[in-house]
């Protein structure tokens, strides 16, 4: 929801606290959800998650969360769908180019981040989004991440990636994910 | 212009000791010269006599010529088919790749077909959205952003790789550029965004139109406060504005341009406002030149291309 939107950036501060704690305690899950299985939670969690963020964020679950690189404010909003910083056509007064009545999400983004505690990870340069990943959930993709995050990889074409950006691949590990993603393909557009 | 020694006809060339490509560009930067690019009004034609005309009047006075990729949306000949004309005829060209119109198979494709050309410069650019254009109704592809591109280029460039980690046999040497527009919002961070484009891999930059001095000069302290004049070379835009009505036009229909009322009321009560226009520009070029971190300038005479040659005169910018 717009408002809502905006109302999480201007508490960026709380949100990007409360998204610590989370994605601290999906870390600590890791063992149990590898346990269970990341493909039979892939679904149950993807509706929590795109219920949730949906509301706050107006996420479009592209299912690389980098919310706490952007302000706390939803990079996929942008209509250039842009990851890493506004573009030149932002109007007076900071509306968008192409929605000329909606706030740019990176005059937004850049507001947000400053009030926040690692405001400074919005300097990172991001990679692009990985299209094959639409619709999964991001939450435990974070957690596969951030757990498996000095592990030598497996896959030729993500290690490149990676690589290529090194400090997104640091500070946002889902952006450039290295870790075998779950079988499951039927659901959540996960990798096929 | 001095024309420069690559020849698609001959087998690719490594670039010269300490230079990231062949360029002409690059090469007057480095020397610590103030540079002088423009962009040339693209042809609705298929006709190459009609790309060198267009470029006639930039060719002889300017250390490159951008070929722009459908700039405000409007369909042209592209720009990687100037760009393969022109270098033909050894024209310096910078090849505005934009992120609207490609997804990332084609614009990594193209990169390397535009090398082939003898293409040295390329613009990494995000694009105008497709509803400034004459087709608004095409899909907007946005596959990657003008950082993302200027990284992967980087890649293809030094580790010889398409971003799928595929070895390129043998990788484009080319000198890498992006835009950056100081004079509209987020004013406070638009140096912050620059900083993120040199980190990812930019080594010129061409602004959009900087008829706002105050802005622009708040955003150089911001740059040189970055120690960015250090790392890339900025081209100042400008061009010559025909008149009030035209920049009052360009400011509501045309993405990004910032004309401040000051300057249209200069327009206004002029008896010849093109000739006014023009004064404005050579005004410009000359406090530019006077900024530090500032490198170049980059004239984009929309139409009035004629007037290139005589601005810089008048600015003192013809030593090429
Ligand atoms: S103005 Fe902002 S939100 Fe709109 S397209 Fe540009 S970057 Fe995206």
């Amino acid at each position: 929801m717009y408002r809502l939107r905006l109302w999480a950036v201007k508490r960026s501060y709380q949100c990007e606290r409360l998204y610590t704690a989370l994605e601290a305690a999906l870390v600590k899950l890791h063992p149990l959800f590898e346990k269970i299985g990341y493909n039979r939670l892939e679904r149950p969690v993807a509706v929590v998650e795109r219920a949730a963020k949906t509301l706050l964020f107006d996420c479009k679950m592209c299912g690389q969360c980098v919310l706490s690189s952007t302000g706390m404010s939803c990079p996929m909003n942008c209509p250039k769908q842009l990851r890493n910083g506004p573009c030149g056509g932002v109007r007076p007064g900071g509306y968008c180019e192409v929605k000329p009545e909606m706030r740019c999400v990176w005059v937004l983004a850049w507001d947000g981040a400053s009030r926040m505690k690692e405001g400074h990870r919005i300097g990172n340069v991001l990679p692009p989004v990985d299209r094959q990943l639409e619709g999964s959930s991001a939450w435990l993709r974070a957690s596969r991440e951030k757990a498996l995050s000095l592990q030598v990889s497996v896959d030729a074409e993500r290690t490149s990636l990676a690589r290529a950006f090194p400090t997104a691949r640091r500070a946002e590990p889902a952006a450039a994910p290295l870790a075998q993603e779950p079988g499951n393909t039927a659901q959540g557009g996960a990798r096929k | 212009m001095s024309f420069s020694a690559s020849d698609p006809t001959k087998p690719y060339a490594a670039p010269p000791e300490g230079f990231s490509s062949g360029s002409e560009l690059e090469r007057v930067l480095r020397a610590g010269k103030f540079a002088v690019t423009s962009e040339l009004n693209p042809p609705d034609s298929v006709d190459p006599a009609d790309v060198f005309e267009a470029a006639a009047p930039l060719a002889e006075v300017t250390d490159a010529i951008n070929a722009t990729d459908a700039s405000g949306a409007n369909c042209h000949m592209s720009s990687i088919g100037i760009c393969a004309v022109l270098t033909r005829a050894r024209i310096e060209t910078v090849y505005q790749i934009s992120c609207r119109d490609r997804n990332r198979i084609a614009m990594q494709g193209d990169v390397l077909g535009a090398a082939a050309m003898g293409v040295r410069n390329v613009l990494c650019l995000t694009g105008d959205g497709v509803g400034a254009g004459d087709q608004p109704g095409a899909k907007p592809v946005f596959d990657f952003d003008a950082i993302s591109l200027i990284r992967t280029i980087r890649t293809m460039r030094d580790s010889g790789q398409f971003l799928s980690g595929r070895k390129i046999t043998k990788p484009p040497h080319l000198f890498i550029g992006a835009a950056e527009n100081p004079c509209v919002e987020p004013l406070d961070w638009r140096a912050q965004r620059l900083q993120k484009k040199v980190e990812a891999g930019a080594q010129f930059i061409q602004t959009n139109y900087v008829f706002d001095l105050p802005r622009f000069e708040r955003f150089m302290t911001r740059v040189r406060d970055l120690g960015l004049d250090e790392n890339v070379y900025i081209l100042a835009g400008i061009g010559p504005l025909a008149s009030a009505k035209a920049a009052r036009w360009m400011r509501n229909n045309v993405p990004g341009i910032h004309i401040p009322d000051d300057i249209i009321a200069r327009l206004e009560g002029a008896d010849n406002q093109g000739d006014e226009g023009r004064k404005i520009c050579v005004e410009f070029l000359q406090k530019f030149r006077e900024i530090k971190g500032v490198s170049g300038v980059h004239i984009m005479a929309y139409r009035r291309e004629h007037l290139v040659a005589e601005i810089l005169r008048e600015a003192g910018l013809t030593e090429r």
